[in-house]
């Protein structure tokens, strides 16, 4: 599956055409509430064009620079996450009838998304989520189902924000693997085109029905370029050599109260990043007391509640709750899952309100380290 | 792409988030706020309730939420489940009204198990700390069953006053039990205790541990847990002769809700039981 396309940018109005008659929904960029979101897009021209972002700590701003580009931004706020494993959803109801209950399963609804400019550290955030979710020995239905029925078309990224650090966790800003059909956006003097690769045999019959022609030699060459140039605009950088050790040991590094003084624990950043998978679990019941539910939504490590039992709360201090954040996605996450829980895609640093930045805490932290064990 | 990677090994439905409805027996008044709930297993199980002691279900009372209860029975009798329950929270208060002929919400059993297999042939030192003696009190029916398949026993168990012991009766029996010690002691006695008086690490230095062929099992508070523990190792037990019960807030009970952690442990799925070195270093430090 080797082959590779290009695709006129016509050719990509035909390829949303070609999904949503397969039943797809079809999910991509767009303009909404200000900023970019991945929502529902019917043509191609819902596409964010000559749309770009600017991210920096606690800082976002989108401008259009009246080009050409489709997929000229970085990235929405919100990943993908939350097509393939919603904020909210109701597991069951129970019914009460006098001393007896009855249990009404809600049934997952059978959802068939494509996903439109997944971008690389996106895709490899969903096959983290993956492991989390079907890999152990309980597995979530709902996420397995909507998971196999997506589509993905990943969009290799054309531009690095100033938070992007996916070179140092391995995860961009070229898509490896995990994709049926990676895009890269070529824009030069020769033209405006994508170079399409298919990722598996549903990708690369839909190219194939698409009208793509064999891309040749030299558009792959400049495919390449893109992802280069791209690489080569990223600045930060994020050392994970003996990552996971150095943390585990340096739970209780000074440093932690550091940070603590600067974190709010408003738990934005969990709520950005594509990995965290943690949810709490509600019941309630109606009016009349007949009818109860129970449903899951998004949780936070950072809330108060979190690790709260009835006799106490193991995770109090502001401190306590961004270690476990922290040494989770970089430490405790790679003995779980045999994989980092982060994938750089710098979220969690431009959404945190005081402009927290994941790789300057680590770096302390080393830091911190080195200074304990030259002072003793 | 493709997910067949996926789901080329068993994994078990999450459909385990809806609990079975099961009959509540009895209910019996342990304390001035504790109790123990008899239920008969949901009739999905078929009569039955298969688990291994120091396992947990997640026990739900209706519209209200559910609690991560250790299960307190006779493994050998899985026809009679018990929980014993301290009302401390909202939901652990709702089950606290729960009667007779009621149906109470039921999901598990879940976690790992005390090692009754490894300890055949070996002393068991069991201690108890408060609502700590309930998750362990399925390993001692075990042990009792098979009295002659053990060396010595010893159960040491504290709790905060006279009115606060759980299970006194069965305590009383227990001791009766060839070769076996049962000692008891309370923070805070009243006129009529006559017995030990401070914490449980207080009760080691009235038994005399055979240290190389002794596996303790400890559960109560983590306080209660970290002395004993010490003590434990102090009277010359390794740490790997020792296991421990740990609680934390649960969601789900099966790994997916990410509340449990504990370092790099699910509670729920890698504990509640876990022998000492595994967590030791993390129970040392503050709110991991």
């Amino acid at each position: 599956m080797d082959k590779t396309y290009r695709l006129e940018t016509e050719d990509l109005e035909r390829l949303l055409q070609l999904l949503q008659g397969e039943g797809y929904e079809t999910i991509g960029p767009t303009l909404g509430n200000g900023t970019i979101v991945y929502d529902k897009i019917t043509t191609a021209k819902d596409l964010p064009k000559g749309w770009t972002d600017e991210e920096e700590p606690a800082s976002y701003r989108i401008s259009n620079n009246g080009g050409e580009r489709m997929f000229g931004y970085t990235l929405a706020p919100q990943s993908w996450k939350r097509f393939l494993y919603p904020p909210l959803r109701e597991l069951f109801s129970i019914r009460r009838n006098g001393k007896s209950f009855e249990t009404l399963r809600t049934d997952s609804e059978e959802k068939k998304f494509a996903f439109i400019g997944v971008r690389p550290c996106e895709l490899s955030a969903v096959l983290i989520q993956d492991k989390v979710f079907t890999a152990g020995e309980y597995r979530d239905d709902d996420y397995l189902s909507r998971r196999r029925n997506a589509f993905i078309v990943a969009v290799n990224c054309a531009n690095a924000g100033a938070n992007c650090f996916c070179l140092s966790m391995n995860t961009g800003p070229k898509a490896g693997e995990g994709f049926d059909i990676a895009l890269t956006e070529v824009v030069n003097d020769g033209g405006h085109y994508f170079v399409a690769e298919a990722g598996t045999d549903k990708g690369a019959t839909l190219l194939e029905r698409t009208g793509g022609i064999a891309a040749s030699e030299r558009e792959r060459g400049e495919a390449e370029e893109v992802v280069e140039r791209t690489a080569s605009q990223i600045t930060k950088s994020l050392d994970t050599r003996g990552l996971q050790e150095i943390l585990a040991e340096n739970q209780e590094s000074p440093h932690w109260d550091d940070v603590a003084k600067r974190c709010l624990t408003c738990g934005n950043c969990t709520m950005v990043c594509p990995t965290c998978f943690c949810a709490a679990v509600e019941d309630s019941t109606d009016l009349s007391g007949k009818t109860a539910s129970r449903t899951r939504r998004w949780d936070s490590c950072f809330t108060l509640d979190f690790a709260r039992v009835s006799g106490g709360n193991f995770r109090i201090t502001p401190k306590s709750r961004y270690r476990q954040w922290l040494t989770h996605k970089l430490s405790s996450w790679v003995e779980q899952f045999g994989i980092f829980g982060c994938v750089g895609c710098g979220r969690c640093i431009t959404w945190c309100p005081v402009g927290i930045d994941i790789t300057a805490e680590v770096s302390a932290i080393k830091g911190e380290r080195v200074k304990q064990e030259k002072g003793a | 792409m493709s997910l067949t990677t996926l789901m080329e090994h068993d994994t078990k439905s999450s459909e385990i988030m809806a609990p079975s409805f099961a009959l509540v027996k009895r209910v019996i008044w342990e304390t001035d706020d504790t109790y123990t709930l008899l239920i008969d297993p949901p009739a999905e199980n078929g009569g039955g309730f298969p688990f291994a002691p120091g396992q947990f279900n997640m026990v739900y009372a209706y519209g209200v939420g559910e609690a991560a209860i250790s299960i307190s029975s006779d493994p050998a009798k899985p026809d009679q489940l018990a929980h014993t329950i301290h009302r401390v929270g909202t939901v652990t208060s709702a089950l606290s009204r729960l009667k007779r002929g009621d149906m109470i919400g039921l999901r598990g059993p879940f976690g790992t198990s005390w090692p009754i297999d490894e300890v055949v042939g070996k002393d068991v030192c069991i201690a108890a700390g408060g609502i700590g003696l309930a998750p362990l009190r399925p390993v001692i029916y075990s042990l009792l069953r098979r009295r002659e398949k053990y060396g010595r026993i010893v159960i040491l168990y504290g709790a905060r006053s006279p009115l606060d012991l759980l299970y006194r009766v069965e305590l009383e029996q227990w001791s009766k039990a060839r070769n076996t010690d049962v000692i008891v002691t309370v923070d805070r006695g009243d006129s009529s205790w006559k017995g030990h008086i401070g914490v449980v690490t207080g009760l080691f230095s009235y038994v005399k541990l055979d240290s190389p062929s002794t596996v303790a099992m400890v559960c109560g508070p983590e306080v209660m847990m970290k002395y004993t523990c010490e003590e434990l190792q102090r009277r010359g037990l390794r740490s790997d002769q020792i296991f421990v019960s740990l609680e934390r807030n649960m969601k789900c009970g099966v790994g997916l809700c990410g509340h449990c952690q504990f370092g790099p442990h699910f509670i729920c799925k890698d504990g509640p039981v876990f022998r000492l070195p595994v967590v030791n270093q993390l129970l040392e430090k503050k709110e991991i």
